[in-house]
């Protein structure tokens, strides 16, 4: 049953060529049908491989299918196959089950839309990309689907290439990608250098009897494939890109740039666990990486306006969290973030994109307000999000959070642990704020909206509103998968396992040995408090008397600006990379190339064009100047000869 | 008594005729006659010396270049003929045309 993996990604890719072919030749409604069809297909698929994986011993649980030979040259050889272990079926779960919602939802979202047939194209292909990626069994397959999520996402954020700032956010997120693709490839080819194979399962066997902990091979190694991560998961300093990819469609900001792609970083480095763990160093700095960009996107998501733009600075702050636990060694604390996290952020992507939908293309969140009583299920769906990814128990978002806080309370490793944990509970406090001032300003006080929109505001229709309840209701209880406390009861933790066992030896681990109960409960009470205090807050100030908020932006408006227009990071960037680099284009444009280059080609003609002038006086054009050169060259040889 | 001296000589100065018609006349047809005249001159000389000798070789030779001599007339007062249909003149300094 394990070989259905093969059929997973096959189903998008076969709907992807039907879709080239023929999409605009097809009605809408089948498009629509076999788009959303092939992703429930491999969802089938992917449930069938899940339970061949669990009839096998959990030993036995990593199975290898190899399609054919890719690449084989000499000793080196790639293998084009798929490797389906407990890691990479969790992954499928998620993406082909919070796809297949997505598509459904999308059906109905872009049913307007003129390029129907090419969302639904790209949408596929990138869902085909994602598996290949989740799936692979050596960094090259991973690699092929990295760079096609890459470009479905560049695809999709420009969907809408007609307006300017679509197409240049698109750009931006392929261009800002390129760079973390570049540490990515130099550390595949590292790794090829020291393993001579780029299969998983023999580079992670190999590793530990190559490298010792600490090298600096590896720690080379990791930190170029941590600057793939951070590309693709939008960490500080490359963060830059996913704010801006929110000019795609929502539904593709629920898909690609919360539920799935952005997630793929995450699922590389602990894939990776083995190579991670053989250095320290580059551990901490993915944990202070991680603990950094939570904090500071928390920050930013705290002033912005737009509906959308909230939610990514929440992406980013939340990915954030998954690389603080993979950073302290709580691999599987950072899977089950990203699970809860495709749930919830998901369904919080949705419910905007119903809120934008029903006020037609509004997301700015001071233009709404007391949209409870237009649009009840959105409200209710958007309002369970809200609450899990505030961290209110025993919703997902709790649980999988509240494993990372203990996870990094528990690392004690260096000194600075505790300040990593501090900064996790201000991101807590700060998510639960800024997650409920945006429920508050869109569902509920006074309407802010126009008349006019307003007089339209309705509820979505099913196909929008079915996913969300969908996803609400996994919100609510995908969190059971990681039961705390209670280690036995843990699925999450027994079925994962096994995959960083490896990791797990060398890791700092000896969390297991002694009981932290008393500890742990009381760690909750505290993350507990803080989320209800970061709600109550927002109800305070933002529901019951806004002119506090007011007040305080005026007070500490330095802080407020630093907020609201992002510290200034892309201002920054833009001064220190861009400009420069424009610059130097300009300067190898207008001197190298115009002056040096051109200058130098031109000069070879200038020269031959004036020497031939000097030279062409030679020839009259009259024949008879010619003959009576002949005649003086006989008489001169003719001299000669009787001389 | 007329001997090759004579012959020779006579042959130079039809020959030189013939280089100085070439070089200096502007007419293509008193270019194509000088032609003929350098030829000729040139078979007098094979002759004399054919006769000098007493070797038919020369005299067959002159055969050929007579031959050659019409065919190359013929073909030159075509090319005049068409030259004139096209530029109304047969003056060479007004088709140098070789020259860019």
């Amino acid at each position: 049953m394990t070989d259905a993996v093969a059929l997973v990604p096959l189903f998008p890719l076969l709907a992807v060529l039907v879709n080239f072919f023929a999409g605009k030749r097809m009605s809408k409604t089948t498009v629509g049908i076999m788009a959303s069809g092939s992703v429930g297909a491999s969802f089938l698929a992917s449930v069938v491989a899940l339970m061949g994986l669990m009839a096998l011993e959990p030993g036995q649980r990593s199975v290898e299918i190899n399609l054919y030979s890719w690449i084989s040259s000499g000793n080196f050889e790639v293998p084009f196959g798929f490797l389906l272990d407990p890691l990479s079926a969790v992954m499928i779960l998620v993406v082909t089950g919070v796809g297949f919602l997505i598509h459904v939802y999308s059906t109905g979202y872009m049913h307007d839309d003129d390029g129907f047939a090419r969302y639904f194209l790209f949408l596929n292909l990138f869902v085909f990309a994602m598996l290949l990626l989740v799936l692979g069994n050596s960094y090259l397959i991973l690699f092929i689907g990295w760079e096609g999520v890459g470009l479905c996402s560049y695809l999709l954020i420009g969907f809408w290439f007609t307006k300017d700032t679509a197409s240049e956010a698109g750009k931006k997120a392929f261009i800002v990608n390129r760079i973390g693709d570049f540490g990515f490839i130099l550390g595949m080819l590292l790794i090829v250098y020291h393993f001579g194979t780029l299969q998983f399962t023999e580079v992670f066997h190999k590793a530990p009897t190559i490298f010792h902990s600490g090298d600096t091979a590896v720690l080379v190694i990791t930190l170029l494939l941590f600057v793939g991560a951070m590309g693709k998961s939008a960490q500080i300093p490359l963060h830059i890109w996913l704010p801006d990819a929110m000019e795609g469609p929502t539904p593709v900001s629920a898909l690609i740039h919360a539920a799935t792609m952005v997630t793929a970083g995450v699922y590389m480095v602990c894939r990776s666990s083995a190579l991670f763990e053989l250095s320290p160093v580059t551990l901490s700095i993915v944990a202070v990486v991680g603990a950094v960009t939570a904090l500071f996107a928390a920050t930013i998501a705290l002033t912005q306006n737009d509906i959308k733009r909230v939610l990514a600075y929440s992406t980013v702050s939340q990915l954030g969290y998954m690389f603080l636990a993979a950073g302290v060694g709580a691999y599987v604390a950072a899977i089950f973030h990203l699970v809860t996290h495709a749930f919830f952020k998901a369904l919080l992507f949705l419910g905007s994109g119903s809120v934008i939908h029903a006020l037609h293309e509004e997301q700015d969140i001071r233009k709404m307000g007391g949209l409870r009583k237009y649009m009840p299920t959105t409200h209710r769906t958007f309002l369970i999000g809200s609450l899990a990814i505030a961290g209110v128990p025993p919703l997902a978002g709790f649980m999988s959070k509240d494993e990372i806080l203990f996870e990094v309370f528990n690392w004690g490793r260096g000194s600075g642990w505790l300040l990593l944990w501090i900064g996790g509970m201000v991101t807590a406090f700060m998510t639960a704020f800024y997650m409920f001032r945006l429920v508050y300003k869109t569902f509920y006080g006074e309407s802010r909206m126009d008349p006019e929109v307003e007089k339209h505001a309705h509820e979505s229709p099913p196909s929008i509103t079915v996913p969300l309840s969908i996803l609400a209701l996994l919100s609510v209880i995908g969190g059971f998968l990681g039961i705390p406390v209670i280690k036995k009861w843990n699925i999450l933790h027994n079925w994962l396992g096994g995959v960083f066992q490896a990791a797990v030896e060398h890791g700092p681990e000896a969390v297991e040995a002694a009981s932290h109960l008393a500890e742990e409960l009381g760690l909750m009470t505290v993350s507990v408090i803080v989320a209800v205090s970061g709600i109550m807050l927002a109800r305070s100030i933002i529901l019951r008397r806004p002119e506090v908020a007011e007040g305080l932006s005026q007070k500490y408006s330095v802080l407020y600006q630093l907020s609201l227009n992002k510290w200034w990071v892309d201002e920054f960037y833009d001064r220190v990379v861009v400009k420069p680099l424009k610059a130097l284009s300009d300067w190898c444009w207008t001197v190298f190339d115009v002056k040096g280059i051109d200058g130098a080609v031109n000069g070879t003609a200038w020269t031959a064009n004036k020497t031939s002038g000097i030279l062409r006086k030679l020839q009259t054009g009259f024949v008879q100047n010619y003959a009576l050169s002949i005649v003086i060259g006989l008489v001169v040889m003719l001299a000669l000869a009787l001389i | 008594m007329i001997t090759l001296t004579h012959y020779l000589v006579l042959a130079s100065i039809v020959f030189l005729i013939g280089v100085m018609g070439v070089l200096l006349r502007r007419n293509v047809i008193i270019i194509l006659l000088s032609i003929e005249l350098m030829l000729n001159g040139v078979n007098i000389n094979l002759v004399a010396f054919s006769h000098y000798l007493q070797n038919m070789t020369g005299q067959v030779f002159v055969f050929f270049v007579m031959t050659v001599a019409a065919a190359e007339a013929a073909i030159g007062l075509a090319i005049v003929v068409v030259l004139f249909r096209n530029r109304e003149t047969v003056d060479v300094d007004e088709i140098s045309l070789m020259k860019w």
